[in-house]
């Protein structure tokens, strides 16, 4: 399988290997406080990933609606070392990411369920939220075209002189487009900081990897003289430990790297996929048992006595409470209305005090 | 006032907003060094360095996407296109991200980028290189979209485009680069938005934009002295915003109009136009409206016939006495 294929990809850099993820600085000084805090993160993805979908099925929202669950590790791991001027941007499939940066559950399920009180008031849907406040520049629903806009975070930040990072997040079927191949060569020509996060979970819709790639995905890097790297992304102290390696050469270095990170989806491509085409259930099933990222943390803070079973169930319990009432919000919440239809196209006439232009701006 | 060229109007143009904004930034394919493919950016990179006028790579869809992603940030890049043909593999950058951004974040984000470079026929470069894509751009709500026929008002719409907060399609003209006009040493800006009456009339309204307004005017010429028809050329100067209310006004005057545009005729710019003149001023009307288009075929290569292809003065006057007779 493709999955297995990347596992032995070779690694330009093997520093991080020696010693164990959860050993490295970035893991080893964590508090207990702050390594909760990160499982509760995924947590949170998860059950209100599932409260959407249950949403879903009974037609409270519209449209595609991509499920991250099985991939939470790989948000949460590399969200959680931005720093001030760290910037994210993905694709479609971005409630992780947004839930790892800090947007409230309520504004994406009032979001997705077309309501005025959504991050975007119910403009942008599942597959385009935003928070530039924090940093998150979308939810992008074309295919590798957030790609260029994530080496303009890069180009921004250096040029206004800000030491930062981009990560630019995109699937294992985006790095065939031209635009990404684009990107790599503008970002190593001119040295941008930029991660390139590639979340490979080994298929893209219904095609595996081996179908659509040829060679290592990661390893394309090396033609544009990029650095590259892979890891386990079912591990969060692996993510973390390999992000924070490349997010300091960025920083500090203005150094761009390609970074593909395995992981997994458990759900369909999108809610319009019945799954039954593609693999086996008894794949997903180890996966599952064998992999998931919130059992392998859990299970690890147990045994580092950080967590117990029933602090872990708290948690639980809490995220799904906190899911609902997410849901009950958005339920509560009312629809934009025909006139807010024209607003938030143009900077322009949303502040028409400051407008400098003349004429029609608007032909119904 | 001193005579520039087109091409020096819109070099001044950059080069005073570089000089008053340090967030904006050239960036396109051999702007620096080249000095540019057209000599818009002659020297600015020994002005300005190469932080300021980046040369990239040929890469469209890269460097116009880095653009838009760096205007989220508050940049205001000034991206040139060698041709504005170039756009179709930009376009998922152009159409999709920079036309959609601010709406799809509920107005959280906004694009402050120009787009420039020359959009037109006539230099018998084929059907690759003589994209006019003014109606498609300003088919997405979003974007703007401004095309200069004079050096005075070159300057003074692309000084407003760099300062606007929404992105701006600025569509050149390689034909009219060398063209001379005047333009007036102290600083000025032309709101996007405003069309200019080039010459007055009362007989007949011709609509126009772009190198169309020169065959415009030079028919209007022809109808005054030969045939005693005075006509009125309003230059639209911006298609989005579009100042419809200048034409509707030259329309109750004249009550007759000629849409002239280098634009294939299938949905175009004057299609536009000629809905809106009828639902608007239906009663002011006298005639039905015409247009004088671009041939409708891909362009063609052949020297003279592109001539024939594309609108011209002879075109125009053909289709003025049409209406007038
Ligand atoms: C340009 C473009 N082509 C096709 C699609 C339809 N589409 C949406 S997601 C997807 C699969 C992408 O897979 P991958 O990059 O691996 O990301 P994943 O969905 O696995 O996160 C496809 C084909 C699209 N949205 N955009
Ligand atoms: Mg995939």
């Amino acid at each position: 399988m493709s999955k297995k294929a990347t596992a032995t990809s070779k690694k330009t850099t093997g520093a991080a290997a020696a010693e164990s993820p959860a050993d490295a600085p970035v893991n080893r000084n964590l508090s207990k406080v702050e390594r909760i805090e990160l499982f509760r993160t995924m947590v949170r993805i998860r059950r209100f990933e599932e409260r959407s979908l249950r949403a879903y099925q009974g037609k409270k929202i519209g449209g595609f609606m991509h499920p991250y669950i099985g991939q939470e590790a790989v948000a949460v791991g590399c969200c959680s070392l931005m720093m001030e001027n760290d910037h994210v941007i993905t694709a479609y499939r971005d409630h992780g990411h947004a839930i790892a940066v800090g947007m409230g559950l309520n504004e994406q399920m009032a979001e997705m369920y077309g309501k005025a009180t959504g991050c975007s008031k119910g403009k942008g849907g599942s597959m385009h939220f935003f928070a530039p406040d924090r940093n998150f520049w979308g939810g992008h629903g074309i295919v590798g075209g957030q790609i260029p806009l994530g080496i303009g975070l890069a180009y921004g930040l250096k040029y206004l002189g800000r030491k930062g990072a981009a990560m630019a997040f995109m699937g294992d079927g985006a790095v065939n487009q031209g635009a990404v191949h684009e990107s790599y060569n503008l970002a190593a020509l001119w040295q941008l900081p930029v991660i390139f996060v590639i979340e490979n979970n080994g298929y893209s819709m219904g095609t595996s990897q081996s179908r659509s790639s040829a060679g290592e995905l990661a390893k394309r890097a090396e033609g544009y003289n990029m650095a590259w790297d892979t890891c386990d992304g079912h591990d969060l102290y692996t993510v973390r430990a390999m992000m924070d390696k490349y997010l300091k050469l960025a920083r500090e270095q203005s150094k761009p790297a390609v970074i593909e990170i395995r992981c997994y989806r458990y759900r369909g491509h999108s809610v319009a996929d019945p799954d039954n085409t593609y693999r086996t259930k008894a794949e997903i099933e180890e996966y599952r048992r064998t992999k998931d990222p919130i059992q392998t943390f859990q299970q690890q803070l147990i045994a580092a006595k950080i967590l117990t079973e029933a602090e872990a169930e708290e948690i639980d319990q809490a995220a799904r409470a906190e899911a609902e009432a997410a849901a009950e919000f958005a339920e509560a919440s009312p629809f934009p209305t025909t006139d807010d239809i024209q607003k938030d196209v143009y900077w322009e006439t949303d502040n028409p005090a400051e407008r400098k232009s003349q004429g029609r701006l608007f032909f119904n | 006032m001193p005579a520039i060229t087109y091409r020096e109007a819109i070099r001044h143009a950059l080069a005073e907003e570089l000089e008053r904004d340090k967030n904006v930034v050239v960036l396109g394919e051999e702007v620096g060094q080249f000095n540019g493919s057209y000599k818009v950016t002659e020297g600015l990179l020994a002005k300005f360095g190469p932080d300021r006028i980046v040369d990239t790579p040929i890469s469209e869809a890269g460097f116009i996407g880095m653009g838009v992603g760096a205007s989220m940030l508050g940049v205001r890049p000034v991206m040139e296109l060698m041709f504005w043909s170039f756009y179709s593999v930009a376009f998922d950058q152009i159409l999709n991200n920079a036309a959609n951004v601010r709406y799809m974040s509920g107005g959280l984000i906004n694009c402050p980028i120009v787009i420039r470079g020359p959009a037109n026929g006539g230099t018998n470069v084929g059907a690759t290189h003589s994209h006019t894509p003014e109606n498609v751009l300003a088919n997405h709500p979003g974007v703007k979209v401004v095309v200069p026929a004079t050096p005075y008002d070159a300057k003074g719409l692309l000084k407003s485009a760099i300062r606007d907060n929404d992105p701006v399609m600025f569509l050149e003209n390689t034909i009219l680069y060398g063209n001379k006009g005047e333009v007036p040493g102290e600083e000025y800006l032309i709101p996007l938005g405003s069309a200019d009456v080039k010459r007055e009339g009362t007989d007949l309204t011709i609509v126009t934009y772009g190198r169309s307004v020169l065959h415009s005017l030079a028919a209007a010429d022809v109808l005054q002295k030969e045939h005693n028809l005075s006509v009125e050329v309003v230059d639209l100067r911006s298609i989005r915003p579009l100042d419809i209310d200048t034409v509707l006004k030259s329309v109750a005057k004249t009550h007759r109009v000629l849409i002239v545009e280098e634009q294939k005729p299938f949905a175009s710019v004057g299609t536009q136009l000629t809905y809106m003149i009828q639902r608007e001023a239906f009663d002011e009307l006298d005639a039905p409206i015409h247009r004088v288009t671009t041939v409708d075929a891909p362009a063609i290569y052949s020297p003279p016939v592109e001539i024939e292809q594309l609108p011209n003065p002879g075109r125009v006057l053909k289709a003025a006495l049409e209406i007038l007779n």
